[in-house]
């Protein structure tokens, strides 16, 4: 048995290993995909080595020397965990099945550690808008993955928008993929972005090479003459079985489109993403105490509310890859027994403040409903739109998340309401005028799509 | 090549230099398409400038690749007649049998 098991090898799992094996522990890492790295470290595959990475990513050799220091932990990659047994007192039972991607023969295995480490990241919040089931659109994150890990371009004439920083990186891969980047929209407006970025600037100075790295994607887009364009957004897609052109608009300071500014842009693909939504199930089934916002609630010491069960990077707020590196160095530190120094906890708390910054600036805000129409798909897996979304909550007179996602269906799909959750609780929130249970769609007993023969099969290696 | 779409940068120009690997081919419902070992099926489809391959249920609409990162399920495909697997996360190995329902 590990002394402590990470699930998830992004840069918060990464650090958090090399930490806890630098204290002395014998460590498992856990993740679903082929290789270490997490969503920010995506890169080509071992079968085809990229001579130059470093075109594609900041930080690079931060990584490469966070991999050379993985000697002496065990990594399992390809490994699906499925389900987090909770115990009162201690960490939950970690269920894994080890193999290709939804496969039918994947190798159980069980652990049960002495501290675990959550590092299970984020995936991206889209807001939904008339069209954005059409093929071709899609979000900033699959573009950015297709980018890093294929070489694959989503389109040759290509539009991101969407709000936060991360759109800028996506356009920059986008370039030195071969696709033609029409225009980077930011639906923030300069007032807010200006008040979120300058303020206390002596902050920005500790945190200077994230500024250098922003400038760097900056001068890609002067360099391809690529406009950028902030108060902005993307408000329709509009093709027969693919996108052919979108409509983007001016956006109020609550996103809502502003009358008379429309126009139509032609594309062949667009990648939309309006902020992130932290990966927190299997920290929900363990029994973690999660805030509003559905991040894990962790202490200094990246301790959440159960014992011996930290977590650490975007699942306890979404801050990008140095805070997590800085949380997850915390987080492998104490879940090894060991104290983190003071300069290791001054880190953390100055990449706290850019991650401040970064909601202040670019959080969603509730404007962004005056852009669906009554055929607008909420939730893409069950096909249901805001008009039946408001008629059922109407017709039905409920209150209730739960019941409503029952009667209307939306989040019950095979996705279980990880891409419109959140979009469905805000638009039923406002329609019912006000849920009485909020915030349940993180609640899912099982973590990963499992197979029933899988499940049935006894052939479990208890290591 | 078409001049729309989705598709592959060639080695050649390519500023990270991939290092050279083989090539697979994969059967999808049917008709062969050719990719590179360490590509996922969606990766190959994309490259091969498919931009759809799935039809919803409902409204049968096409459907493809939209989160790239095995959270949508919108991608799905069946390989070798196993149902229900996300082309964007599945590897494509050399001879796989995709087939999709579009």
């Amino acid at each position: 048995m590990p002394e402590v098991l990470i699930i998830g090898a992004g840069p918060a799992g990464l650090a958090a290993a090399t930490a806890a094996r630098r204290a002395g522990a014998r460590v498992v890492v856990l993740d679903a995909a082929e290789d270490v790295g997490g969503q920010y470290w995506r890169h080509l595959p071992q079968q085809r080595p990229a001579g130059r990475e470093e075109v594609l990513h900041h930080g690079w050799e931060r990584f490469t020397g966070l991999r050379r220091e993985l000697t002496g932990v065990e990594i399992v990659t390809g490994a699906q965990v499925w389900l987090a047994e909770r115990h009162d007192g201690r960490p939950p039972t970690v269920h894994i099945l080890v193999g290709p991607a939804d496969g039918a023969d994947r190798v159980r295995r069980v652990f049960d550690p002495g501290a675990l480490v959550l590092a299970t990241g984020a995936y991206e919040r889209t807001l939904p808008f008339p069209g954005w089931d059409l093929p071709g659109v899609f979000t900033a994150g699959a573009a950015q993955a297709l980018a890093k890990s294929e070489r694959v371009a989503v389109g040759r004439r290509v539009l991101v928008a969407g709000a936060g920083p991360f759109l800028l990186p996506v356009a920059s891969s986008l370039i030195r993929t071969g696709a033609r980047v029409v225009g980077v929209l930011e639906a923030g407006g300069w007032s807010r972005l200006g008040r979120a970025w300058t303020a206390r600037p002596t902050e920005l100075l500790s945190a200077s090479h994230k500024a250098g790295e922003l400038a760097g994607y900056a001068r890609d887009l002067v360099r391809h003459r690529v406009p950028y364009r902030v108060a902005t957004g993307v408000i329709a897609a509009h093709g027969h079985d693919r996108v052919e052109e979108v409509t983007v608009a001016r956006l109020d300071a609550q996103w809502a489109p502003v009358p008379g500014t429309s126009r139509r842009v032609a594309v062949d693909a667009v990648c939309v993403g309006h902020g992130f939504v932290p990966r927190s199930e299997l920290a929900v089934a363990a029994g973690c105490q999660t805030g509003p916002d559905g991040t894990v609630v962790v202490d200094a010491d990246c301790r959440s509310s159960v014992p011996g069960v930290f977590a650490a990077g975007e699942i306890t707020g979404i801050g990008g890859a140095d805070l997590a590196l800085a949380e997850g160095t915390i987080a492998g530190t104490v879940a090894a027994g060991a104290a983190p120094t003071s300069a290791q906890r001054r880190d953390v708390l100055v990449y706290q403040r850019f991650a401040t910054r970064l909601s202040d600036g670019h959080g969603i805000r509730p404007g962004w409903a005056e852009w669906l129409a009554d055929d607008t798909l909420i939730c893409r897996c069950e096909e249901v739109t805001a008009g039946e979304l408001r008629d059922i909550a109407a017709a039905t007179g409920s209150r209730g998340l739960r019941s409503l996602k029952l009667s209307t269906r939306a989040g019950l799909g095979v996705c279980q309401g990880r891409v419109c959750g959140r979009s469905v609780e805000e638009l039923l929130d406002r329609t019912t005028g006000g849920l009485l249970d909020p915030g349940r769609t993180a609640n899912r007993p099982l973590a990963g799509l499992v197979r029933l023969g899988e499940l049935a099969r006894t052939q479990g290696d208890p290591s | 090549m078409t001049t729309t779409g989705p598709a592959r940068l060639e080695a050649a120009d390519d500023p990270v230099s991939p290092g050279p690997t083989s090539e697979i081919a994969i059967v999808v419902d049917g008709s062969e398409i050719r990719g590179l070992a360490g590509q996922t099926i969606a990766g190959v489809l994309l490259a091969a400038g498919r931009q759809s391959w799935r039809t919803t249920a409902r409204q049968g609409r096409p459907r493809g690749v939209f989160c790239g990162i095995g959270v949508c399920f919108d991608c799905l495909v069946t390989v070798n007649g196993l149902r229900d697997v996300r082309a964007c996360q599945r590897h494509a190995a050399d001879g796989d049998e995709v087939s999709t329902d579009a």
